[in-house]
């Protein structure tokens, strides 16, 4: 038996159930890329039907398939067969919501013009029957001219007689009527396509006639030359003429036969049934309930991908400490065990232990999303958004950057408009994420810790350097890089639904492999490159390697009892390993680098660390601990000082006493050691130390030029706030 | 009375006359059945009075001021 293999698209309006009815239809055998040139993602699988093998696409939600930009173009594109590696659809599955038949039934008649079978999939059948509509689908299948088959894709039931439906629409290969639009539009469309030659289909003649400032129209300029344009506009206004104007012409006609067919085919009450749904809306958009309830909530997301999420990263942590260890035991000193652990395991562990908050925070949008309240929270905070040319979509995604800008930036895809989705992702790193808070806690509580209120607005101005700055740079971006005509926020608010447990397990595992997939080779790279640049030259000047030398000093140290000698011995070792580190390629750097560190107040160890923590900034308390002799500091131990813990607190304050006497004790830096600290504070605060971010951003906008002009525009930003820190610092210090 | 869908006060219903303002805005609306001659209904103002959230043949919208000032409607004295 010879197994022929379908090729289905599924095309509907956002929050229509499309993605739960593709997930019923093809269960796990699916597959997410993307499509050449645009940053829309490709999802396909596979399922079954019958004997045939059915490759089903899964379209990206739209109200219309009036494209604007290539993002949109992507889906007419593809349904007309014109994207390389994608087979033209056999059939075209229209998916509508049966509470709002019209609406839904206006994608379904353009759809119904590119020339393939279509059937449509009425989903929420049984919300429907709760609104009391009750809808006659044979007689609406006859009056549509296409295949219709009543669903509950969240229940998994009607998907066999969709299955069959679609074998058949195969089988027979009917192409649907088209909507009868009036004649002298008919006349217009076939005329555009004659002049050009007969070299496009219908469809995007009648798209360029009716989208104007759309995308097709470019496109076709582009292909058939700046005469297109005149052409185009020449029709549009003979149209106009005859009482046809665009685009009005085509929601009427379209609405005008969708009415006509759905009259007989559904009962509606009398009155309008008053659903839980429409109380809650009441509620959560009402002026102090629903403000009230957002704040709750949005402290809920922000707890739980702050607090949550330690107690698994703890663990990812001294997994990676553990098995570093393990290999440490085993194998001898060399280069080899150091790039195992230092490089390999670190840059595995440090984007391992972002998963617990892309995850927490993927499953937390995906049940806001699923039951309707992302639109509620877009709608309370757009105006707020607003003012600093974003929308309401950019709040979530800001707030979760202050856990950590990984997952804030990733959540950016609720936003549909490029270019605010692009603008809240470049600022996103500004928010103050959690990677900075030891270095804060550091420096606050060595140089500004007196007298008791300090430390508490200290760490608040902190904060807000994050908080007014993002806002301001998204302003300027919005008015100069990425300025263009003020987008849409005609958003639906859809009605409330109770979240599924499968889809949301779906996102919050799709959104976690998709991260170390993408984006963790290169948070690895980096940090191997890092490793190497810290590590090599490796032999002291007798030629003998410092690591055995450093390992053989520790080794004695451990053996000996406690005391002074043992601690003579430790503070040899640690003065070694700063040594090594100091003159490493990077320390090397660091010293060549000095007179671009100096009007920030910093000398050259201050401005190796802050080197070191490119890849990941909350590295600088580690490196700062490697170059001021305390050994290597983990940051948590600064963190963990405040928490009382006696051993980890201990190495802390060390490191904070060291760094208080050795700066005093600098002759340039000396006196104005606080505006020392406050420049290193600010260069932390505004500057893009994370490969991660970076990664990601990569990941998400598709190109190396963003996160290029995000690491640019951080690290000048950072440069000139330290630069003015310190010398006004300077002057008032005097 | 003639006026602009932003004028409505919630809980207000209006017929539909024209639409205004940038080609996106009126083919969006157009698409998703906010045409000449239907009823709008005024359902909510945001907290800090905009966006506005309507409903129009069976579809809740959120629009900012600006847009829905770009919709003439017929408000029922």
């Amino acid at each position: 038996m010879v197994t022929r293999t379908l090729t289905v698209a599924l095309a509907g309006n956002p929050n229509t159930g499309k993605s739960t009815l593709f997930n019923a239809l093809t269960g796990l055998r699916q597959h997410v890329g993307n499509y050449p040139g645009v940053t829309v993602e490709k999802k396909t699988g596979s399922a079954r039907v019958g004997e045939m093998d059915v490759h089903i696409i899964d379209l990206p939600g739209t109200y219309s398939l009036a494209p604007r930009s290539p993002d949109e173009m992507i889906s007419v594109d593809l349904l007309l067969g014109h994207v390389k590696g994608e087979e033209r659809p056999d059939v075209v599955v229209s998916i509508v919501d049966a509470t709002n038949l019209e609406r839904h039934l206006y994608l379904t008649t353009q759809v119904m013009e590119l020339g393939v079978p279509v059937v449509v999939a009425v989903n929420l059948v049984d919300l429907a029957d709760k609104h009391g509509l009750a809808i006659d689908f044979s007689q609406l299948e006859r009056k549509l001219g296409v295949a219709v088959v009543p669903v509950q894709a969240n229940r998994g039931i009607g998907l066999d007689s969709l299955k069959a439906a679609i074998a058949k629409a195969a089988e027979s290969g009917r192409v649907p009527e088209r909507v009868p639009f009036p004649d002298v539009f008919r006349r217009e469309v076939d005329g555009l396509v004659e002049a050009l030659g007969g070299e496009i289909e219908p469809f995007l003649a009648e798209r360029a006639l009716l989208d104007v400032g759309g995308y097709t129209e470019k496109q076709l300029a582009e292909r058939f030359g700046s005469d297109l344009p005149r052409r185009v506009a020449e029709a549009r206004t003979r149209l106009t003429a005859a009482g046809c104007p665009v685009p009005a012409v085509e929601s009427k006609t379209r609405y005008a036969w969708i009415r006509q067919a759905v009259a007989g085919c559904v009962r509606r009450p009398n009155q309008r049934v008053l659903t839980w749904g429409d109380r809650l809306d009441k509620v959560f958009t009402h002026k102090v309930w629903g403000t009230l309830i957002f704040l709750v909530l949005m402290f809920l997301v922000f707890e739980a991908i702050f607090v949550f999420a330690k107690p698994l990263m703890d663990l990812i942590d001294s997994g990676r400490s553990w098995l570093a260890e393990s290999v440490r035991g085993e194998m001898g000193a060399g280069p080899l065990r150091s790039l195992l652990t230092d490089g390999v395991l670190k840059g595995v562990g440090g984007v391992l232990v972002f998963l617990p908050q892309i995850m927490i925070l993927f499953a937390v949008i995906a049940v806001l999303e699923d039951c309707g309240y992302m639109a509620r929270a877009a709608f309370l905070m757009d105006k707020l958004m607003a003012k600093c040319g974003l929308n309401g979509k950019s709040f979530i995604p800001l707030l979760s950057s202050v856990a950590c800008a990984v997952p804030g930036i990733m959540a950016t895809r609720v936003i549909e408009n490029r270019r605010d989705r692009l603008a809240t992702i470049l600022v996103a790193p500004l928010m103050s994420c959690s990677a900075r808070l030891p270095l804060y806690m550091l420096l606050i509580g060595t140089f500004l810790s007196e007298p008791w209120w300090l430390p508490g607005v200290a760490l608040f101005g902190m904060y807000m350097i994050g908080f007014v700055t993002a806002p301001l740079v998204a302003l300027v971006l919005k008015r100069t890089l990425l300025r263009g005509e003020t987008p849409l926020f005609v958003m639906e608010m859809p009605a409330f639904k109770v979240p599924q447990l499968r889809a949301v397990l779906r996102r919050m595992l799709s959104a976690g492999w998709a991260f170390v997939y993408r984006a963790g080779t290169l948070i690895l790279a980096s940090m191997i490159v890092i490793w190497a640049l810290l590590y090599f030259p490796s032999r002291m000047p007798d030629g003998r390697p410092y690591e055995e030398a450093t390992d053989e000093l520790r080794d004695t140290a451990e053996q000996m009892p406690a005391g002074d000698a043992k601690d003579a011995k430790e503070r040899e070792a640690n003065e070694l390993y700063g040594e090594w580190k100091r003159q490493s390629w990077l320390g090397q750097a660091g010293q060549a680098l000095e007179p671009v560190f100096r009007p920030l107040g910093w000398d050259w160890k201050i401005g190796m660390s802050a080197l070191a923590s490119f890849p990941a900034r909350e590295v600088i308390v580690g490196t700062l601990g490697i170059v001021y002799n305390q050994g290597e500091v983990d940051p948590k131990a600064v963190l963990e000082r405040q928490d009382g813990d006696a051993e980890a607190s201990d190495a802390g304050s060390k490191l904070g006493r060291t760094i208080q006497d050795e700066w005093s004790n600098d002759p340039r830096i000396g006196k104005y050691r606080v505006a020392v600290a406050l420049s290193l504070l600010v260069f932390f605060a505004l500057c893009c130390q994370c490969a991660s971010t970076l990664a990601v951003i990569r990941r998400e906008t598709r190109s190396w030029l963003w996160p290029a002009f995000t690491f640019t525009y951080m690290t000048v930003l950072a440069y000139v706030g330290a630069l003015v820190t310190f010398q006004v610092g300077r002057l008032i210090i005097g | 009375m003639a006026t602009t869908l932003d004028q409505v006060t919630p809980g207000r219903t209006c017929r539909i006359e024209s639409l205004k303002g940038a080609a996106s805005l009126v083919q969006r609306l157009l698409e998703l059945g906010m045409m000449e001659g239907e009823q709008v209904t005024v359902v909510n103002k945001a907290p800090l009075g905009d966006p506005i959230e309507v409903e129009c043949a069976l579809t809740r919208l959120s629009l900012r001021k600006s847009e829905a000032a770009q919709i003439q409607v017929n408000l029922p004295d």
